[in-house]
């Protein structure tokens, strides 16, 4: 069976400005695939083309099909979905309005599972339970990646995109968000996880991607990555600076 | 002034601050949505209010033709999309949606021409007539430019309200037109003479906030509206397309002008560009509210409504450029308050 992601060549610039350069990457069906990388390389960039969010050039087919062409809203209908490395939660709503939005291409459609979705989240994380009727804009930072992560999930999507989603957080709420990761393909979930962790990242992930300045430098498995030396000298050996740096 | 002329002014401060107030909460759902800054909103009223005279008078107003052919447009649009998408499936829906309901309008609209007598069926026509213009105005002049900046969409919009009022001249010639009211009916307190239509309009007014706050405080796609509102990003990221918001969001104000329009006509003469005048009283409001505010735009058209009333007793002769210069305080009493409100920012 071919991957359910399949990039190739893909470029994008802002104006003249171009951030990626050609990049080739795959998700295979059901697993983890990690893209680390400084600052700036181009991360967040890759992630906001693969959304359609911003326009790139290359082809990128998904489930077998071409996403040329295809918006966001088209993109999320066929299950793909984003965690922004900004959140981008609707402050001015409630903890759970966000959530049922989260599956806004469903509404109408399957009202029943709408429901039990979100009491899956819930249990996922009670947290969100007992701030349900609190306006998102005055979550804390770890709450707020909870939302962001639960809304994902009530779009039940194929492949999620997850955007530094430890960008901030305390260690122990970082380490909830692995297990909320291992535990997402468990049930059959392909990721694309974006990382400045490239520890917890490499730990988690089945395949990765290093990008620098908007080009695939290395690839590997995540083992294979995490025991070359250049890796570990500059995304896992300075992990102590990385980690101040993001927090 | 005496209590009886301050209870008079007040009785007509209301009701015509209630009109207005819906003009803002529309004009503020469009801003908030779409960015659009929507001058036209008035032509709604006046399309509503002189469709209505107009069927009063035992005639098809020229808007139904001005609805098929809109319909059509947008059907030719959509309809060479989805060929070019190849997804000609999709046909079916969009002929229905913009040929059919036009036509079935259209049929509805000369049968109530036919019924002078049952004013009910032909407010609901007339409303029936003016809403779609809505949903078909943001496909055809808004929609293609949804990314471009506030002020493309502010001159964009100009140009429809002179375009409309063109047609409404064209539809509905230059003198005014009055429907009659629903009863007759009115109350003498005192010297004070509520009539049943002041009650109606304000009535009606409460009612239709009620409905607005209901759809956005309880139903999903009312709150998809808030959520493409507060993050645009947020919004497409869940799936609700700007395309939708935007559509849904000229229909409802639409409805609000159009209910506006059918509210009014008895109690003023409505020519083809009063609707201006009157959405810019309800503009006035929605800048109070910093054009995001609800409830505070709603308060501020009632201000509006307020100073029009008295500033006529005091001094009618200026009683329209007093509302408009309340503009200039209350912009500077805006920036002075206001912290810089970045676009995208939660
Ligand atoms: N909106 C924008 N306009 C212009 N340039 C941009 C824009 N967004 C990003 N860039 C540039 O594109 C390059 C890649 O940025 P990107 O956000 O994709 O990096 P990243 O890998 O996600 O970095 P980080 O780890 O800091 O999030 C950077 O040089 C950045 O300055
Ligand atoms: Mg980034």
């Amino acid at each position: 069976m071919s991957s359910l992601l399949d990039v190739r060549g893909l470029s994008a610039a802002y104006g003249k400005v171009e951030a990626l350069h050609g990049v080739d990457i795959e998700v295979p069906r059901g697993k983890i695939v990690t893209v680390i990388g400084p600052n700036g390389a181009g991360k967040t960039t890759l992630l906001a083309v693969l959304m359609g969010l911003l326009a790139g050039r290359g082809t990128v087919i998904y489930d077998g099909g071409d996403m040329s062409g295809c918006t966001t809203e088209m993109r999320v209908a066929r299950g793909l979905c984003l965690v922004p490395e900004r959140r981008e939660l609707f402050g001015g709503l409630r903890v759970e309005d966000n959530l049922l939005l989260g599956a806004f291409p469903r509404i109408g459609k399957a009202t029943q599972t709408i429901r039990s979705d979100l009491d899956g989240v819930y249990q996922r994380f009670p947290r969100l339970l007992e701030r349900r009727t609190q306006l998102a804009g005055t979550l804390s930072g770890g709450e707020r990646q909870m939302l962001a992560l639960g809304r994902a999930l009530m779009a039940k999507p194929q492949l999620l995109m997850l955007d530094e989603p430890s960008l901030g957080l305390a260690p122990r709420i970082v380490r909830d968000t692995f297990h909320v990761i291992a535990d997402l393909k468990r049930s059959g979930v392909s990721i694309l996880l974006v990382e400045q962790n490239a520890r917890a990242a490499l730990q988690v992930a089945d395949y990765g991607y290093v990008l620098e300045t908007g080009e695939v430098v290395l690839e590997g498995t995540a083992c294979a990555l995490a025991a070359n030396p250049r890796v570990a000298q500059t995304y896992l050996g300075l992990s102590g600076r990385f980690e101040r740096n993001t927090a | 002034m005496t209590i009886d002329i301050a209870l008079w002014l007040t009785q007509d401060a209301i009701t015509n601050g209630a009109v207005y107030a819906l003009l803002a909460l529309a004009l503020v759902l469009v801003y908030t949505v779409t960015r659009v800054i929507f001058v036209p909103q008035g032509e709604f009223i006046s399309f509503a209010a002189l469709s209505l005279a107009t069927l009063q008078a035992g005639k098809v107003p020229g808007t139904v033709y001005l609805l098929m052919a809109g319909g059509a447009l947008v059907a030719l649009i959509d309809g060479v999309a989805a060929i070019r998408a190849a997804q000609p499936r999709r046909l079916i829906g969009i002929v229905i949606l913009n040929i059919g309901l036009p036509a079935a309008v259209a049929g509805a609209a000369s049968l109530a021409a036919l019924r002078p007598d049952n004013l009910w069926l032909q407010m609901l026509v007339t409303l029936a007539i003016v809403t779609p213009f809505g949903p078909i105005i943001y496909r055809l002049a808004f929609q293609p430019l949804a990314g471009m900046s506030v002020l493309v969409l502010l001159i964009i919009a100009v140009a429809v309200h002179y375009l409309l009022t063109g047609l409404g001249l064209v539809f509905f010639g230059g003198e005014g037109l009055r429907s009659p009211p629903l009863s007759d009916f009115s109350l003498h307190v005192g010297v004070l003479n509520i009539t049943a239509q002041s009650l109606w309009v304000i009535f009606s007014s409460i009612v239709l906030i009620f409905t607005l706050w209901l759809l956005f405080e309880h139903t999903l796609y009312g709150k998809a509206l808030r959520a493409t509102a507060i993050n645009r990003v947020g919004a497409r990221l869940v799936g609700i397309s700007a395309a939708f918001a935007g559509s849904l969001s000229f229909t409802l104000a639409a409805l609000i002008g159009a209910i506006a329009g059918i509210l009014i006509s008895p109690i003023t003469t409505i020519y083809y560009d009063t609707g201006f005048i009157i959405s810019l009283k309800g503009f006035v409001g929605a800048i109070i509210g910093g054009m995001v505010s609800y409830p505070v735009a709603a308060a501020g058209a009632l201000l509006v409504g307020f100073l029009e009333s008295f500033s006529s007793f005091w001094w009618s002769a200026f009683k329209e450029s007093i509302v408009f210069t309340l503009i200039i305080p209350v912009l500077l009493w805006r920036s002075l308050t206001a912290r810089h409100v970045d676009e995208e920012e939660e």
